[in-house]
């Protein structure tokens, strides 16, 4: 991922760190999170990501859901 | 200890002496739970500790007691509980993992007889225990046997020193006799309250100046564990090299050899004159530290000995350390009184004439 | 302009923890870190972990920590609390620790009033060892060690320890929280820094119970654990403030 696009993004997932638990699904208001079934991280899991980056509105709900400290996020003001 | 000719002397009760050798010890905290025979340690530190800014706390039970003594341990704070037999036994669990978490702290057992509740009258039944099985896993703790109130308050100052130094558990290792009894006693002059030593491992709060500290026993991977046991036992070795301690009065022709250990040892020291006086050879062996065992001491004023017997308020324990020091290279005898019995002078000296007379038939 | 407006609390080591997929220890730890932080208290804090799947807490929290034996966390404590009356002491312990073992400790460091606060992760199961009957198991739940569900008439009933303690009177808070979703995870941490600010103020102990999942145990899917709290857990252990108040 480009580092401008990474800039960009909104929900930041810890690809080694999750667990793939799906407790961020539950919590999104905007339902646009899901858990990637393409690959598995060092640990064995499919891990969360955000497929709609557009939609989000760092909300952090999915952040404070999450129990492994797997997402960070970021207000984007344009 | 002060050395000054004339040093102040207090009239005091054994279990109260080794209060306020602690407190001068610099013990800030105590945690207990009423037991006979040694409550009157916490009702002197109950008195004591708030007027010297100290913290006097009566505990749920015994296991609460000695898990407070471990967190207050761990936090870098000298502390202290006392119990006696059935009540030391509960605090096996948290002695453990005193032990497994290299802290420093002093135990006091002013022992009682047993199994069970047993009874209330002094005995050295826990010797085992004390030395052998103070709780589960493999460690020892630092075991001191005072014979006299004055050894009570020079053995709790040497006890909260070495724990501190060695980063392990000591015992004082009394009995209701000791904690019973009234004799005088002058306490060090150096007296420091705040007396502590640095303890960076202590978890303190960091402070935001160092990395945190974890005060733990719990190693999963069995290399690890197996390491810290390791590196434990190396220390004990320093331990066993460095600090043991025992009274030894033998004449040069010493042919019978009392070992014993607290009380018992002055009853046995006035047998031993008896039998002098009777023209009997004998002499007196008294460890004062019980882990680590003088064995070497007792090797060398066994050299030359022809019997040794052994004198306990047990069925017979610390007789084992003496044969594994020995060696069995002497005949060993034992004489036990239990239950609460405490042997009398005139018992020990029939015994020792009893073996004299063997000897000589 | 791009601004984080959520990361990691720095009171939390950067490591990862052993817990179980969707195991909400991990919430609970993140809430204790972030009040810490907010405090600004990491340095004068000293953590106790109990026996039991937060065992190992002590490698994720960054202030000094000690591991108590089982049940005896209230006790070890007090002994750091009593020599270190200016620093902040918490205890983070599970419902077989708590409120089976350690229940004498636990009652009694509550009725002296000990400055300390206690987070006691109630999650109906003895999880480390593999899904026994804990105290706080629910009537008629299957667990390893009930098989047929708990029989209340062989087993006996779920210990309710916010209705207990709140009969206590050294206790300043007893509050029953949750963290199944964001709203109920908000509540969970202002307990917490309530708890906190209790103990700043030497105001007494305060305990706050946190309902708690155990996906692996249970047998559900870490999803279908929030909404068993939900339906289950949450009619027998009802959510709220049980006492609070300032005791001196």
């Amino acid at each position: 991922m480009a580092d401008e696009e990474k800039l960009l993004k909104r929900m930041n997932v810890n690809f080694d760190r999750c667990k793939g638990c799906g407790l961020c699904v539950t919590a999104c208001p905007k339902k646009i999170i899901e858990i990637q079934n393409e690959k598995l991280n060092s640990k064995g899991y499919y891990t969360s990501r955000c497929i709609d980056d557009d939609k989000c509105i760092s909300c952090a709900r999915c952040a404070i859901m999450c129990p492994d400290c797997a997402i960070t996020i970021k207000v984007i003001k344009k | 200890m002060s050395n000054q000719s004339s040093p102040k002397k207090h009239l005091m009760k054994g279990n109260e002496a080794i209060a306020e050798a602690a407190i001068r010890s610099g013990c800030k905290c105590f945690f207990g739970y009423p037991i006979t025979p040694q409550t009157e340690i916490s009702a002197y530190m109950a008195k004591r500790m708030p007027k010297v800014g100290g913290v006097y706390l009566q505990a749920e039970s015994e296991i609460a007691a000695i898990n407070m003594v471990y967190g207050c341990a761990g936090s870098g704070v000298r502390c202290m509980t006392s119990s006696s037999s059935p009540g030391i036994a509960l605090k096996a669990e948290g002695i453990s993992y005193i032990a497994g978490s290299d802290l420093p702290c002093v135990i006091i057992n002013v022992q009682r007889g047993g199994p069970g509740l047993g009874g209330i009258q002094p005995s050295q039944s826990d010797y085992w225990f004390m030395t052998r099985a103070l709780g589960h896993g493999d460690f020892h703790a630092l075991v001191f046997a005072p014979a006299s109130v004055q050894e009570m308050v020079d053995t709790v100052c040497d006890a909260f020193d070495l724990a501190d130094k060695y980063r392990m558990p000591a015992v004082i290792l009394a009995d209701g006799l000791l904690g019973q009894m009234m004799e005088p006693v002058h306490f060090p002059e150096d007296y420091d309250f705040n007396k502590n030593t640095e303890k960076p491992w202590a978890a303190n709060g960091h402070g935001n100046k160092r990395k945190h500290n974890i005060i733990n026993s719990l190693f999963l991977q069995p290399d690890v564990l197996e390491d810290e046991n390791f590196k434990r036992f190396k220390r004990y070795e320093i331990v066993k090299k460095n600090e043991t301690k025992a009274e030894i009065d033998i004449e040069e022709d010493t042919e019978l050899l009392v070992v014993a250990y607290g009380s018992v040892a002055r009853i046995a020291k006035a047998a031993v004159d008896m039998a002098r006086k009777n023209g009997i050879k004998a002499g007196l062996f008294r460890p004062i530290t019980l882990w680590p065992y003088p064995e070497k001491e007792l090797q060398k004023a066994a050299e030359k000995v022809k019997k040794v017997l052994v004198v306990e308020m047990s069925m017979g324990q610390m007789v084992e350390d003496v044969r594994i020091s020995l060696k069995s290279r002497i005949p060993i005898e034992f004489h036990g009184r239990t239950g609460g019995i405490v042997p009398t002078p005139a018992e020990v000296f029939e015994k020792l004439k009893e073996m004299d007379g063997d000897d000589n038939a | 302009m791009i601004m984080p407006s959520y990361t990691i609390p720095k009171a939390l080591c950067d490591v990862p923890t052993h817990y179980c997929p969707g195991c909400t220890h991990g919430i609970i730890h993140k809430l204790i870190a972030e009040v810490i932080d907010e405090m600004g208290i990491e340095g004068e804090t000293i953590g106790i972990c109990p026996v039991g799947c937060s065992v190992m807490a002590y490698d994720y929290f960054a202030c000094d920590m000690m591991e108590a034996a089982h049940g005896r966390a209230p006790a070890v404590a007090t002994g750091i609390k009593r020599g270190n009356p200016d620093k902040f002491v918490f205890t983070y312990q599970g419902d077989g620790d708590l409120a089976a073992i350690g229940t004498a400790e636990t009652v009694h460091a509550a009725t002296r009033g000990e400055n300390i606060t206690v987070i006691f992760v109630n999650n109906a199961t003895y999880g480390m060892t593999g899904g026994q009957m804990a105290p706080t198991t629910l009537p008629g739940q299957i667990t390893q060690t009930t098989p047929y569900g708990r029989n209340t008439d062989i087993e006996g009933f779920p210990v309710k320890i916010c209705e207990i303690l709140s009969q206590i009177d050294g206790v300043a808070l007893a509050q029953r929280v949750t963290v199944i979703d964001p709203n109920t995870i908000k509540t969970a941490k202002a307990a917490i820094r309530k708890g906190f600010e209790y103990q700043k103020n030497k105001q007494g102990f305060s305990l706050i119970e946190v309902l708690s999942t155990c996906p692996t145990n249970w047998g559900l899917s870490p999803v279908e654990s929030l909404n068993w709290v939900k339906e289950k857990m949450i009619p027998y252990y009802p959510l709220g403030v049980f006492k609070e108040g300032a005791i001196r």
